[in-house]
């Protein structure tokens, strides 16, 4: 291969090198389809996990409330049933939660079902394996189970998303921790989106070439290549023990006395989204031709008015872009919130910046590490959230670039 | 040095001017009275220096980074490089228009109005825009889509419009770097006798490497060139018709019929 | 010749000199603060690793020399030997690597030399799904699919549950996009002029690949490899979950064994008291961690400017 022998060179030469470039070209392409074959067998993966045939059973039997079948009876049937049977204090919380006067008789049911059968999933299936062996997999749960009832469980459900962090996992749910997510992710973005833009600028636009300049983008450079896990020892250590008497609310009055909040946690994650976010908006920043800065400058325009009216907007949709890119990495980041994060049991809602909190990767992480094969679904499930959650936030971020680069055309 | 002479006080003077890009100097020993209400031309072969002169005219090399300047550029006796100076005042009074016509991507009236708006116009903006868009020649051509963005309009039409926009701050000094070079000759033939209108209010520096334009419009020349170390300098500068018929330097000469190197 | 047809403006009009801007002022102040927060970042955390890693070295029992060589990684019971958990990590670094630089690179390849322009826009953001999936959700699909499809073509005594190869593969694919736009960023930068020049001396396309266009990117790949590395050895959450915990100095892949990542997220993931061995421990290994990730990325931005030099 390589040489090239103008006058001896036989044919079949020529025939066998065109026959290994074809085979290479094979395995190039071979290579960009084992990918995409790896994103599929993912995702299918956490399809799989999330729904399938599950084997309930009912801790109590039906008949020790009612003669009758609990299909028959009706709403104040019902009504009567969990007021009777349910301890007053449960009773009430449970009137205090929804207002059960205005609910279907459908949704009574299934509360009492909840409530008083207590059903527990004492085995649970893959989607694949409950589409195509369903007799074997019934078969199995009668010799095991006897008892339990078999269903086709969907373990992303609208349950699923309302309900919060529960030691069982058929109770389990995600709304804390999306709470969690949002809120953090809320505070991050408003602390690294507007000092990132910032700092962008102030390196685009306005710092002088020189030893500063180059100090600040290489440490920049630097940042950005940092292991996430490290902003979580930088987060522990500052927001979480320095700051704590900040970032715990104590010196609000406040009388939580940790500093594993929302706000250590949006900080930490700020911190991790700015280089992201400066490196981003230059490149935005750089796109913008120079003449219309000239233009602008031409005309007696400052250089906040230079920027302020002509750069920053030909240049927002590169920014916004790069901000909900970083929106979304920040969403998925796992690890440095395992340092900032309480490992305790978090159920309560957050409801301020000085809350505790559980988020939606964590929930994951900490699903997939219980024994539990129950605990493998909701993971799943929870998988599943986040990925929309990601997807539709970048496909914002495409709509929006779409939509401005249309509007910017003539 | 041949300077025009006249008792009348200089628009914008220069006293040994020289410019650097870092350590190279790019322009040397540039001694010029431009006359006001009048159009100067500068010409002379590409890399000369002669859009680095125009733009120290109105501080627009503060931009690029490693440039600085020696000597003085005097604006009625200010010299406009001192420390006290502010630059963007400096702009106000000296527009500028530029090689490739750069609207704003917005509506043509934003386009006009938005430079008078940030320096503080009090008048009514529409007539301000109409004003400029007829002294620029573009009014009856556009009047109807003054909503419409400057970037729909034609090279020709943008490099008026760009034109308009500097009017619309009322300068004093227009400084135009090869405004035409983008353009087809029917557009260049319009800016061209816009030039001329102009020049009855406004005191316009134009830079072009095209001889049969400096010759067709302005009232002065001013020829530059490169010496061996690269370093641009004035050659002759003069009337437009002494420099195009009598050059008094042979470099000229050789530079007007063709014979540079 | 009258010059003036138009009056001149007076001289009490011409006001050139600077005025105070203070909005202009205010944002250059503001705008200079949100540069400098970069730095106290960077700052800070050399001042937290440095701080905290020292109060573990400072420790009675520990000294630099027994962290560096020691093969034991037990500090319940004094045993601050780092090698285990460095042997773990550079055993899944390696697999990532053998994973992702040959499909990188040859998808790199087929996007750059082979794919229409259609076909690229389809294929890249594909790429980019993958880039952007939580490394949580890998660490999930490492546990649950690749671990148990190993163990069923390996066999289940000879895999265990944790174990460093899947870890490792599934890490080779999360960081296959990295390795894939960053190769193909350097083979778009070779001049089409080459490519013309080795067709006109009749080579096939595949020659043309192999012996001009690699070897005139070479410092480009290299850097998405050194880039590449340096994100293997930060990843947390697959190795954490699927790689094991509690270390041991193994050199088999197919065991379990924690990594430095993994054992910072497990060690910080219980609620440990502040200022013990353990905790500070977390510290020292954030900062091997740490400066072995900035030089990385160091040298893998010097190679890549350098490409850039020499094509632009
Ligand atoms: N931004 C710059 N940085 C460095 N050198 C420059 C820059 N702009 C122009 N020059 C150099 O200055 C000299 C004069 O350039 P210029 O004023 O653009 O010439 P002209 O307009 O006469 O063609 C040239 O040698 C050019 O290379
Ligand atoms: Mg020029």
């Amino acid at each position: 291969m390589g040489y090239i022998q103008p006058t001896y060179q036989s044919n079949s030469g020529i025939k066998q090198r065109q026959i290994l470039a074809r085979y290479w070209s094979k395995i190039f392409l071979g290579s960009i389809l084992i990918a995409i074959l790896a994103l599929m067998v993912m995702l299918i993966n956490v399809i799989n996990d999330s729904y399938g045939y599950a084997a309930i059973e009912y801790e109590y039997d039906p008949s020790i409330y009612t003669p009758k079948p609990i299909e028959d009876l009706n709403k104040v049937e019902l009504m009567k049933l969990l007021s009777e049977n349910l301890s007053t204090y449960r009773w009430r919380t449970i009137q205090q939660d929804v207002s059960i006067d205005q609910l279907e008789v459908d949704e009574i049911r299934e509360l009492v079902v909840e409530e008083l059968l207590k059903p527990t999933v004492v085995a649970s299936y893959s989607l694949i394996p409950s589409l195509f062996n369903r007799t074997e997999i019934h078969q199995e749960i009668n010799f095991y189970h006897p008892e339990a009832r078999i269903d086709f469980y969907s373990w992303l459900d609208f349950q699923f998303l309302i309900k919060s962090m529960s030691v069982v996992p058929e109770n389990s749910g995600v709304r804390t921790a999306i709470l969690g997510s949002l809120w953090i992710i809320l505070v991050a973005g408003i602390f690294a989106i507007p000092v990132g833009i910032g700092a962008a600028i102030y390196l685009e636009e306005y710092a002088p070439s020189g030893k500063f300049k180059k100090i600040i983008q290489s440490n920049i450079d630097n940042l950005a290549g940092v292991p996430s896990i490290i902003y979580g020892i930088l987060g522990l250590a500052i927001f979480v023990r320095v700051l704590k008497p900040l970032t715990s609310g104590t010196i609000f009055g406040l009388e939580l006395s940790t500093g594993r909040t929302i706000i250590s946690a949006g900080m930490t994650i700020g911190l991790l989204l700015l280089p992201v976010i400066i490196i981003n908006t230059q490149e935005a920043l750089r796109t913008v031709p120079m003449s219309l800065r000239q233009a602008s400058y031409g005309v007696g325009a400052t250089r906040w008015q230079t920027l302020w009216y002509h750069v920053l907007p030909a240049a927002l949709p590169g920014i916004l872009t790069g901000a909900i890119l970083a929106i979304s990495r920040g969403i998925g980041e796992t690890s440095p919130l395992i340092l900032v994060g309480a490992s305790s049991f978090i159920n309560k809602d957050p409801t301020n910046i000085f809350s505790n909190f559980t988020t939606l990767p964590l929930q994951i992480y900490y699903w997939t590490q219980r024994p539990q094969d129950q605990f493998r679904n909701t993971a799943a499930a929870a998988i599943l959230v986040l990925l929309i959650m990601l997807l539709s936030l970048n496909a914002v971020a495409i709509i929006l670039r779409n939509h401005y680069s249309r509007q910017s055309r003539p | 040095m041949s300077q025009p002479q006249n008792n009348h006080k200089a628009a914008i003077s220069t006293r040994s001017l020289a410019i650097y890009y870092g350590d190279f100097r790019a322009v040397k020993d540039v001694d010029l009275n431009i006359v006001p209400r009048r159009i100067t031309a500068i010409i002379g072969p590409s890399g000369c220096g002669k859009s680095t002169v125009l733009r120290a005219f109105n501080r627009m090399n503060d931009f690029i980074p490693t440039c600085h300047s020696e000597g003085e550029i005097l604006y009625h006796g200010h010299n406009i490089y001192d420390s006290d100076v502010d630059p963007v005042s400096v702009r106000q009074h000296i527009g500028m228009v530029f090689q490739k016509p750069n609207p704003f991507p917005k509506s043509i009236y934003e386009n006009i109005a938005w430079g008078a708006k940030i320096n503080g116009y009090k008048d009514s903006l529409d007539e301000l825009v109409e004003d400029s868009l007829t002294q620029a020649a573009l009014w009856d051509e556009v009047k109807d889509n003054l909503t419409q963005s400057g970037l729909s309009l034609s090279g020709g039409q943008q490099q008026r419009l760009c034109i308009a926009r500097a009017l619309a701050v009322k300068p004093d000094i227009i400084l135009m770097d090869e405004p035409c070079s983008a353009l087809d000759p029917i557009a260049t033939l319009k800016i061209e006798e816009l030039m001329r209108s102009l020049s009855k209010k406004y005191t316009i520096i134009i830079v072009t490497h095209n001889m049969q334009q400096a010759a067709r419009v302005s009232d002065f020349t001013a020829f530059f060139t490169m010496d061996e170390d690269r370093a641009g300098r004035m050659v002759e500068y003069g009337e437009t018709s002494q420099i195009f018929t009598r050059p008094r330097k042979k470099q000229t000469e050789d530079y007007i019929t063709g014979r540079y190197g | 010749m009258s010059i003036v047809d138009h009056p001149l403006p007076r001289q009490s009009d011409i006001v050139i000199y600077r005025k105070p801007r203070w909005t202009e002022g205010f944002i250059h102040v503001l705008l200079f603060i949100c540069g400098s927060i970069s730095i106290l970042s960077t700052i800070s955390l050399v001042i937290v690793l440095g701080h905290d890693a020292l109060l573990f070295f400072l420790l009675p029992d520990v000294t630099l020399v027994d962290f560096l060589t020691g093969t034991t990684w037990l500090p319940s019971i004094g045993k601050y030997g780092v090698i285990p958990l460095v042997t773990a990590t550079l055993i899944t670094t390696f697999f990532a690597i053998s994973v992702a630089l040959p499909l990188g690179l040859s998808a790199a390849i087929f996007l750059s030399e082979y794919a229409s322009q259609r076909t690229r826009g389809l294929l890249k953001p594909i790429l980019e799904i993958l880039a952007g999936i939580p490394s949580v959700v890998y660490g999930f699909f490492a546990l649950t699919f690749i671990t148990p499809l190993l163990r069923t073509l390996l066999g289940n005594d000879n895999v265990q549950i944790y174990n460093m190869l899947s870890a490792g593969l599934v890490m080779g694919i999360m960081i296959l996009p990295l390795v894939c736009s960053m190769s193909e960023d350097a083979l778009f930068a070779v001049p089409h002029s080459l490519r013309d020049a080795a067709y006109s001396l009749g080579s096939t396309k595949v020659e043309m690949i192999f012996q001009i266009v690699l070897p005139a990117a070479l410092s480009g790949i290299i850097a998405s490899v050194i880039l590449a590395i340096s994100r293997a050895i930060g990843e947390t959450m697959i190795v954490a979950l699927a790689a094991g915990s509690g270390s041991s100095f193994t050199f088999n892949p197919l065991n379990a064994a924690e990594t430095m990542t993994g054992y910072i997220a497990r060690i910080s993931g219980g609620d440990i008291a502040y200022d013990t061995p353990e905790y500070n421990a977390i510290f020292a290994i954030g900062f091997l961690l740490f400066t072995t990730s900035f030089v990385l990325n160091l040298i893998g931005r010097r190679v890549t400017s350098r490409f850039r030099e020499v094509y632009e």
